[in-house]
């Protein structure tokens, strides 16, 4: 189970007075404060995880962020800035003592400029709104976390989210020219902007995925995209995992970078066939589900040298879509795979932890093998071509001891990951979720080194403190200036 | 020279000189130690005795090298097995002179150098996914790894990437790798005024024909590159990189796109023109001249050249689709200053690349940070280098 800091008492104490302070900076309604009212805020996409905060403010602009930091600093109130609350990893997990930062009411996309390819928007904008925005004209902005249809693109910035994608079109800190930022004393900076490479510090590569500890993001510039000519999907099926993850190898050794490449284990095929009819192989062992873009012919000819390819892993069997209607049906089922599996079992957490690609098969073998040991079923989505591996573990909420021993088995996967050359999160974030498994990747110094950056910008740790390192108290770092 | 071979060797160098209070210039091979602010040190770290591929899987598309590692010998690894690096990282040895050997991976990441490709695939910053390095305390660090999705703690390995050895001394990087073009070939426009060509790449940028490379070059810079030398106007370059089948029709469907009777240039000339360009070998930056490099959002390039001319008579190219203004002119203050001005004015940002010591010891050489951030930037040093002794005042004075 994971600890909360204790609560600053003198803090509770002064409750009234801070949220009467809290009301003044803010719009009517834009500060809540009643415990029935609280309630949606007391957790995120980690919904194991409860704690009713002390308010909840709801900017409207960048001003009023500032203003409501400013008062938290003077006043030593922590904040969780939050945007959407899917984080999976409980980035957004309030603190009794803690104000919440909404953002979601800083929903306007301010420019759009398709000339110079960038938009920028405020904080609040879901991931999908941006690619909405623009998307008469051509345009699309790249990651695309499963969640894009909620998240908000100022928890994309603090979290780094990933998406399906990725392994041609990056994750969110390659895809970002600028943001506007407040700081825990209320100071209103702008990093980067419309132009690449802002000479310096890069500021905006250390604030994407600062998961909230450093500033509050209030707007985000980024980069948009021509969207390809047409995109096509092939399915295939393979007899074992090792020869799946061969087929990845001999497809990413081939010269060809396909804008998808996403392999489902056994268990995840039969989930997501029963939930979604998308006429998966149910013989299979592995499947993979191969996205390419271009024309027409460019289609047909990447196509063609994949299934060439894949013909060479003896495939059971190998489905090359000739529409986008028969794409669609083949990622039907992968898109749909957390409703599938929610299906089998209420509850499962989804794991995020990367591995070397080359050590596929070995992890997924000795994943069963603990899936086996703890009587706990789990199913594996992969994004291959960038080694992000998502199981997801399936337990039963009613009952602790299966949720603790889903927290332990997970815990172990990822500390597999770590052993074999990867890490343990690729896309989700620490959060609180993986904050205790961070000395399993890093060193004490390391982390202390990271805690002192923590410190650089937020010297009495009020920013989200008790996310991403293992809590200890802080020890007093002299400042420079 | 401090011996480097090893990175414990690295680590007790920097640990001794911390305690002295001893500043230390870091660097590779010095290819760039003409670039930005002189650092005052009696003693140079160097970590080109510290070198070495240590990781190549080229089906993981992933590299590690230790810093002393020269990048020709990296990109002919890549080379070998179809690969390369994905930001195009220029050999600037037009700007700062031939040192007799090459730069290294770890003079590249502590720049940030990007080449052309940049404007599409992303700079060198972008992938980096994990980093070793040396703190000022001594304290050997690692952040990222050697996996492509990575979010676990802090990145500092884009913080580290481009600060220049002041946080750290870079001893390892771990880069993201690509398969490389089968072919390439390029769409030239020639006689355009800069703004209808930067209107031309941003059209070429915004298509969907996966433009890798996009640049404007006034007729003298043009002719200083040798297959060039017959072009009798400004030039407008957009590059294609693909299977062969696929350039073909690109550059063919782009060429129709972009009007004004463009030509392709084939596989041998595109590539031979687009390494001129990453170099910065047209820019023709006489002996004496200072050189800037300025990035604004593109549609601002031809303003901002154009402003910077007038006021100096300097001259300059456009990379990155109109973002990158490379600039040559006079070393003097009233240059440097039409430069900061034109690139403010235009909401970008500037680096003074190359000036005599003199110049670039008395200016800033990026823009002044507003006062809070210039407090985090302080803190941020000194939080890694608390006795302020790695390449000190090389990005700020004072820092």
């Amino acid at each position: 189970m994971i600890r909360l800091p204790e609560p600053k008492h003198e803090v509770l104490a002064r409750r009234d007075a801070i949220v009467a302070g809290l009301r003044a900076l803010l719009p009517e309604s834009g500060l809540i404060a009643e415990p029935l009212r609280l309630k949606p805020y007391e957790t995120d996409g980690l919904s194991a995880y409860r704690q009713v905060p002390m308010a909840v403010a709801l900017p409207e602009t960048t001003e009023q962020v500032a203003a409501v930091l400013g008062f938290c600093h003077a006043n030593g109130v922590r904040v969780v800035p939050r945007g959407a609350g899917t984080s999976l990893s409980g980035g957004a997990l309030p603190m009794a003592d803690a104000v919440v930062v909404g953002l979601m009411r800083m929903n306007r996309i301010l420019d759009i400029d398709y000339a110079d390819r960038c938009a920028t928007v405020q904080a609040g904008v879901t991931n999908i709104g941006i690619t909405n925005a623009v998307s008469d004209n051509g345009f699309f902005y790249a990651p695309d976390p499963s969640s894009q249809l909620a998240c908000m693109i100022g928890g994309n910035v603090n979290m780094n989210s990933g998406g399906a994608h990725c392994l041609k079109y990056g994750v969110t800190a390659n895809n970002l020219l600028g943001l506007k930022i407040v700081t825990i004393d209320g100071e209103i900076l702008d990093i980067g902007g419309a132009h690449l490479d802002a000479a310096g510090y890069d500021w905006l590569g250390l604030l994407t995925g600062s998961e909230g500890m450093l500033a509050v993001v209030t707007e985000v510039t980024v980069r948009i995209l021509r969207s390809p000519e047409g995109a096509r999907a092939m399915l295939a099926a393979f007899r074992s995992n090792e020869v799946a993850g061969a087929c990845v190898d001999s497809i990413i050794g081939s010269g060809i970078i396909p804008v998808a490449l996403e392999f489902m284990d056994r268990p995840a095929i039969h989930a997501c066939e029963a939930f979604a009819h998308a006429g998966y192989p149910l013989d299979a062992e592995a499947m993979l589900i191969i996205e390419v873009e271009g024309s027409v012919t460019e289609q047909d000819d990447l196509l063609a040298r994949l299934s060439a390819i894949c013909n060479q892993h003896d495939p059971i069997s190998l489905k090359v879509s000739q529409s986008a209607e028969e794409s669609a049906a083949i990622w039907k089922g992968r898109k749909g795979a957390f409703g599938a599996i929610g299906r089998i079992s209420p509850d499962y957490l989804c794991m995020d932890g990367t591995i070397p690609t080359s050590r596929l098969p070995d992890v997924l073998r000795r994943i069963q093998e603990m899936s086996d040991s703890y009587g706990l079923k789990v199913a594996n989505i992969f994004h291959a071509g960038d080694g992000n591996l998502h199981p997801l573990i399936m337990f039963d909420a009613n009952d602790p001891a299966s949720f603790h021993k889903a927290e332990t088995f997970g815990a172990d996967i990822l500390r597999l990951c770590v052993e074999v050359g990867g890490c343990l999160t690729g896309e989700h974030g620490v959060g609180v979720e993986k904050r205790d498994l961070m000395p399993v990747q890093f060193a004490a110094h390391e982390l202390e080194q990271q805690r002192r950056i923590k410190t650089a910008f937020d010297p009495d740790w009020l920013l989200n403190p008790s996310k991403v390192f293992p809590l200890v108290e802080p020890e007093p770092v002299p400042l420079a200036a | 020279m401090i011996p480097t071979a090893e990175e414990a060797a690295i680590a007790s160098s920097v640990l001794t000189a911390s305690r002295a209070g001893e500043p230390l210039l870091i660097q590779g091979n010095g290819t760039k130690s003409g670039m930005l602010r002189p650092v005052q040190s009696a003693r140079v770290l160097s970590t080109r005795d510290y070198a070495g591929i240590t990781l190549y899987a080229p089906k993981e598309l992933i590299l590690t090298a230790r810093a002393g590692t020269p990048l020709p010998e990296i990109e002919a690894a890549l080379a070998e097995k179809g690969q390369h690096l994905i930001a195009e990282p220029p050999d600037l040895a037009a700007i700062f002179g031939q040192t007799g050997r090459p730069q290294t991976i770890g003079g590249v990441a502590a720049a940030n150098l990007s080449g052309p490709r940049r404007v599409a695939w992303g700079a060198t910053r972008d992938h980096v996914m994990g980093i070793r390095a040396v703190t000022g305390r001594g304290e050997v660090i690692h952040s990222g790894g050697r996996v492509l999705k990575n979010v676990t703690g802090l990145d500092l390995c884009k913080l580290f990437t481009g600060s220049h050895g002041t946080l750290g001394v870079i001893t390892e990087v771990t880069l993201k790798v690509l398969p490389a073009p089968e072919t390439t070939g390029s769409v030239m426009l020639t006689g355009l005024e800069p703004e209808a060509a930067v209107a031309a790449l941003s059209a070429a940028l915004g298509s969907p024909f996966g433009v890798s490379a996009a640049a404007w070059l006034p007729r003298e810079a043009a002719g200083a590159i040798p297959a060039l030398a017959a072009v009798a106007g400004t030039v407008t370059l957009a590059r294609i990189e693909d299977f062969a089948a696929s350039v073909a029709y690109r550059t063919d469907r782009l060429r129709g796109l972009l009007g004004h009777g463009g030509e392709i240039l084939d596989d041998a000339t595109s590539r031979a023109v687009w390494r001129a360009i990453g170099n910065v070998e047209p820019l023709l930056a006489a002996k004496d001249d200072a050189v800037w490099r300025v990035s604004v959002r593109p549609s601002r390039g031809p303003g901002a050249l154009r402003a910077v001319i007038r006021a100096t008579g300097a001259r300059g190219f456009l990379d990155w689709g109109g973002g990158l203004i490379w600039i040559a002119g006079p070393a003097n203050e009233e240059t440097h200053g039409a430069v900061c001005a034109a690139a403010n004015e235009a909401g970008g940002t500037w680096t003074l690349m190359r000036a005599p010591d003199a110049l670039r010891g008395a200016v800033s050489v990026v823009p002044e940070e507003a006062p809070p951030l210039a407090r985090i930037t302080q803190r941020v040093k000194a939080a890694f280098d608390p006795a302020g002794i790695l390449n000190p005042g090389r990005v700020h004075a004072g820092v």
